[in-house]
């Protein structure tokens, strides 16, 4: 069996799956958050009973993080329910905005508070929870009913996906990032390429990235249409998650004899930085394509590019440079802001990295990746054209139906942002960091 | 589950995804208040782009601004409807609309588990795409017995799949019905 197919089995009480298979499954953790949440409960308390409890408190998270600092009363209103329900049902993993267990972006947080463990099975009412995958876990995207159904039972059916998995062959160059290898996977497969598929992450070039990497390709398997992206959890996983939970994990791996779908290569030195060209994100190209494309604004947040990891390459290009473009830094939690201003490159802590070079700094949300009510910061209003490190560029994704965005690499983000063109970041990298792997060092 | 649907379809391209079915900005509203939900109908499928909205001419919205209902039944898309976000609102606007069922030759994954499971609309599958032998206004008609689906304006038919796994779901009306048919709740 594979990686996926074993976790299934075991959270359906069973010895063996095979891929195809319909089976009920225990769930270990549901997530929710601020838009997704309140009609989860509506469905939840229409089902069970205005009375009844959840299945376990334990195992519910609720973390608002889509439409926070925004005047929008009926967006604020939903975070009064989570509020109210979370106290009603006594859930001890609520983080309440406007406290100091305020966290941000669910994906980015569920890591950081130890919620994301290999072995388990998450779900979560949100199409990127696929990004816990890079725990060696399954975890995908539900509906509200479908966790509705959860919150009541802590089950659910799903039905065992076949595995494609993409290997990369040798260590990535120190100009290409996660997020040019997934670029590159989903423009190879397209949009529906691996519909009801897992996505499997391979190879010492995978191998080698750090969890904030790894996590950067399991979040836009949904892209690719995929159920989950997985890799096989080792001692970088062990050690990421042990920092931060005592919770007893049981990790499992593929088998020798596992079957898959589809195997692809890919060598990692042949790596380019990509763009995904509007409107779509299997529109790829690769920079040097597309240089010189005129922008008019660069975003650097979300899920996918707004972890610490992100900043920490962004602000290697961009130190010392102003922006050309209007530039917009949102971190994902609250932690990752914390580190920008306790995060050090070449003196100066990142935050007043981007504060030198003129960019907007935005409070811990989703903000404008989906674009948002009206005031939501950052959000695309009209025809910009706008380079980001987010996951999606579909028609009025971030705001306006009339406005573009590409999605490329916060090392891409960066040097365009300086520029205000599409700009190749080996053009502002420091010169080591352009010499290729088996180059000098 | 109705097994025949009956009126004018709506005409839609490939890989429409949630945020074009129901744009983020307006997922802020109660799907239980009576009130507030027919928002989700008023402004359901407002993200598609004017000239691919209402195939093949455009330009044609699915709801009329200043309506809270459509008036058509059917929608007929391409591949990959219902890619991006798994927000559940997005079935639910459509049905909020007063359509009763999408016909595409496939689905994203969550979205069609979400129609499904909620019990919202019916998502056939054809084997054809039919884009370009239907167009926005035709009076078409689907035979859920017969897997057909037949475009009264032109005359002519076309195979639907069969359901599969989920038919039992789409039967009972949704996974909570189907959970309680079956004694697990």
């Amino acid at each position: 069996m594979t990686l996926t197919e074993k976790i299934l089995a075991r959270a359906a009480g069973r010895t063996h799956v095979n891929a195809g298979e319909t089976v009920w499954v225990n769930v270990d953790i549901l997530m929710t958050h601020d838009v997704c949440g309140p009609p989860t409960i509506g469905i939840f308390k229409r089902e069970f009973g205005e009375d009844a409890r959840v299945w376990d408190k334990n195992k519910v998270v609720i973390i608002p993080d889509h439409y926070i600092f925004t005047n929008d009363k009926y967006a604020n209103r939903n975070i009064d329910i989570l509020r109210a329900f979370a106290a009603d049902q006594d859930l001890p993993h609520y983080y309440d905005v406007g406290t100091e267990r305020y966290k941000g972006v669910c994906h980015v947080a569920m890591p950081e508070e130890g919620f994301t463990r290999p072995g388990d099975v998450l779900f979560g009412t949100d199409s990127h929870t696929c990004t816990a995958g890079a725990f060696g876990q399954f975890a995908t995207g539900i509906g509200n009913t479908d966790a509705g159904f959860i919150l009541g039972t802590g089950k659910l059916w799903v039905k065992v996906p076949e595995t494609m998995k993409f290997i990369f062959e040798g260590e990535i160059p120190p100009y290409i990032m996660a997020k040019d290898l997934i670029l590159q996977i989903i423009g190879d497969i397209g949009v529906d390429g691996a519909t009801y598929r897992a996505m499997e992450f391979a190879g010492d070039g995978v191998m080698r990235m750090d969890m904030e990497g790894r996590m950067t390709l399991t979040n836009m398997v949904i892209e690719g249409g995929g159920k989950n992206g997985v890799i096989e959890p080792d001692k970088v996983t062990f050690d990421y998650v042990r920092q931060r939970t005592d919770y007893d994990f049981t990790p499992l791996y593929n088998d020798p004899n596992a079957k898959y779908h589809s195997v692809r290569r890919y060598k990692s030195a042949d790596l380019q930085p990509m763009v995904a060209k509007p409107h779509s994100p299997d529109n790829k190209a690769t920079v040097t394509e597309v240089r010189g494309t005129r922008l008019t604004r660069a975003y650097i947040g979300s899920c996918t590019g707004g972890k610490i990891t992100d900043f920490e390459a962004a602000a290697k290009i961009i130190k010392g440079h102003q922006v050309g473009v209007e530039t917009y830094v949102v971190p994902a939690t609250t932690l990752v802001r914390e580190q920008l201003k306790t995060t050090y490159f070449d003196g100066e802590t990142l935050w007043n990295i981007f504060v030198q070079a003129g960019a907007h700094m935005g409070e811990a949300s989703c903000a404008a990746c989906l674009g948002g009510p009206s005031d939501t910061f950052g959000r695309l209003q009209s025809e910009e054209i706008c380079i980001s490190t987010t996951n999606r560029n579909f028609p009025g994704r971030m705001g306006s139906k009339k406005a573009q965005v590409y999605l490329a690499s916060p090392y891409t983000v960066a040097a365009s942002a300086i520029t205000g063109k599409i700009t190749d970041p080996r053009e502002y990298l420091p010169v080591e960091e352009n010499v290729s792997a088996g180059g000098a060092s | 589950m109705k097994k025949t649907i009956k009126g004018k379809a709506f005409v839609v391209g490939n890989d429409i995804d949630t945020d074009q079915i129901i744009p983020a900005e307006h997922l802020v509203y109660s799907l239980d208040d009576p009130e507030e939900r027919r928002f989700y109908g008023r402004y359901s499928l407002s993200g598609v782009p004017e000239k691919e909205s209402g195939l093949p001419h455009g330009g044609i919205p699915f709801t009329e601004p200043d309506k809270f209902k459509s008036e058509f039944k059917v929608i007929i898309g391409g591949k990959n409807f219902g890619c991006g976000s798994s927000r559940e609102h997005a079935p639910f606007s459509i049905q909020e609309a007063g359509a009763e069922a999408v016909v595409a030759t496939g689905y994203a994954r969550i979205f069609y588990r979400n129609a499904v499971d909620g019990g919202f609309i019916i998502p056939y599958e054809s084997h054809d795409d039919l884009v370009g032998n239907i167009s926005t206004g035709d009076e078409v008609e689907i035979d859920g017995e017969l897997n057909i689906i037949k475009n009264l304006t032109t005359g002519k038919s076309y195979p639907l799949k069969k359901l599969g796994d989920v038919i039992d779901i789409v039967e009972a009306g949704g996974i909570f019905k189907y959970a309680a048919k079956h004694g697990m709740i």
